[in-house]
């Protein structure tokens, strides 16, 4: 569970009080330019707030390790970034930047199915088209088995059918894994299907919070 | 040894006529730049006669203090150099960096070479101290140069790898490495490319200035050999040191990227 109290960044965001619980999908929704992503980096320690304070598990983010809670709360940018090298390499290379060990293609291909990426795993990830590589940047965070998800609009560069497919696949996985996901989108219609904990934000204050009971 | 053939004032000005002719054809070809030779032909002389009135004074009463100021002098020239050349802002944090590595990774090269692969007695001889220290620090100075150059621009251009490997776990080691092995290769590269095509492609200037000066080649060679192992310890060590401790000013305590957002 985070929880934040009284935390501005720049004059980006200013968030008086918020808490997002453990163990839900947590939709962070506004217009572009709100503070979504902002708020996201701040969660994942690699912006630091500029007062106010940030508690994971009761405990404040900057008396933790920033790698060490990195490779617990991952966090996948907006845009895909891939690295040199085939998609094999792509997957594993959040792995290695971890420190964990690398499965086997058995479990690569499983993850790649889950993302809905149909490629073999010797293609050259540069080759991918935008949409499949926001796939791929996906299905290597999933890899690395995170207890926190962040994720910045991971289905922006795909169209309707596909984002539906991957946000269902993605809400499985969460939900088999007992894990906490912080999806930020614009898409209302994401936010209200499948989002169980919904924070409205408009020009970096939270606008409203919202529980769906299930 | 032979005497060396003292040149005379009329064998000089023989050579800047040679100059004067050469500034001649850019001019009647209508390149813009008779200008800066002639300054650069004059700021040339005047610099080496001032050194040439310094040395042959600092020759004549060796005196540590005179040693020590001058590869001080050097060390603080090649500092503010370095500023100069590279071409984008540099934080304060990396300037201090780019002094630190400089001055210890040369010094700590010449000391070594001085002390005991040449082993000069006393240590300050200014007629082995300056020239050796000279070589070693201005190839140092040329090597952070375009390190430092590489290091920022390498940042710049892939802070979204940089930024992609640190939210997914990565030390800013990690996050770093392929921006730090390719300042090596700007770095150090050229070096080692001198090394290889030394003696077949050129004649290193101070094998040259040795044999004009009578020396038999066999010694110049011994001298060069030596020199050149030296300029590859210094080099290597000072970009080293700026690498090891340069690219960690671009990360704050928080492992987060410093320069600006994305």
């Amino acid at each position: 569970m985070f929880v934040l109290d009284n935390v501005r960044y720049k004059n980006i965001l200013d968030v008086r009080h918020l808490v997002l619980p453990d163990k839900k999908i947590n939709c962070i929704l506004g217009e572009s330019g709100s503070g979504k992503t902002t708020l996201l980096r701040l969660l994942n320690n690699l912006a630091a707030c500029d007062s106010g304070s940030i508690l994971w598990h009761e405990q404040s983010l900057y008396e933790l390790n920033p790698i060490e809670l990195r490779r617990r709360v991952v966090m996948l940018g907006q845009n895909p970034v891939i690295f040199d090298g085939s998609v094999r390499e792509n997957l594993f290379i959040g792995l290695k930047f971890a420190d964990k060990p690398c499965p086997g293609d058995d479990k690569l291909r499983e993850v790649l199915k889950q993302v809905s990426l149909h490629k073999d795993l010797d293609v050259e990830a540069a080759q991918l088209s935008g949409g499949e590589k926001q796939r791929l940047a996906l299905g290597r965070v999933l890899l690395m088995e995170p207890e926190v998800l962040l994720l910045d609009e991971p289905s922006s560069a795909l169209d309707e059918d596909t984002e539906e497919i991957l946000i269902r696949s993605l809400v499985r996985y969460v939900k088999e894994n007992e894990i906490t996901l912080i999806m930020v989108t614009h898409a209302r219609r994401i936010a209200e299907e499948y989002g169980e904990y919904i924070v409205e934000i408009e020009q970096g204050r939270v606008k409203s919070v919202r529980e769906k009971v299930s | 040894m032979e005497q060396t053939i003292d040149l005379t004032f009329w064998q000089l000005a023989a050579a800047y006529l040679f100059v004067l002719i050469l500034v001649m054809i850019v001019k009647v070809k209508g390149i813009p730049r008779e200008r800066e030779i002639l300054i650069a032909a004059v700021r040339m002389t005047i610099q080496l006669v001032l050194v040439g009135y310094i040395l042959a004074y600092v020759f004549d009463h060796s005196h540590p203090l005179y040693t020590i100021v001058i590869i001080g002098v050097m060390e603080a020239f090649a500092v503010v150099n370095i500023f100069k050349r590279v071409k984008s802002p540099i934080s304060l944090r990396l300037k201090q960096i780019i002094a630190l590595s400089m001055v210890a990774g040369s010094l700590a090269s010449i000391l070594y070479f001085i002390l005991v692969v040449i082993n000069i007695t006393p240590w300050y001889e200014p007629r082995y101290f300056i020239p050796i220290a000279g070589m070693l620090v201005g190839n140092a100075m040329t090597a952070v140069s375009l390190g430092v150059s590489r290091l920022i621009e390498g940042m710049h251009a892939q802070k979204h790898l940089v930024e992609t490997a640190l939210m997914l776990g990565a030390t800013p080691k990690m996050a770093s490495r392929d921006i730090i092995n390719k300042v090596y290769d700007a770095a150090i590269m050229p070096t080692i490319n001198s090394m290889v095509g030394m003696g077949i492609v050129f004649l290193p200037g101070m094998m040259t200035g040795q044999i004009l000066s009578g020396a038999s080649p066999l010694l110049a060679i011994e001298y060069q050999i030596a020199i050149m192992l030296g300029l590859v310890g210094s080099v290597s060590l000072t970009v080293i040191l700026l690498v090891q401790l340069g690219y960690k000013t671009f990360f704050n305590r928080y492992s987060q990227m410093v320069e600006g957002d994305m």
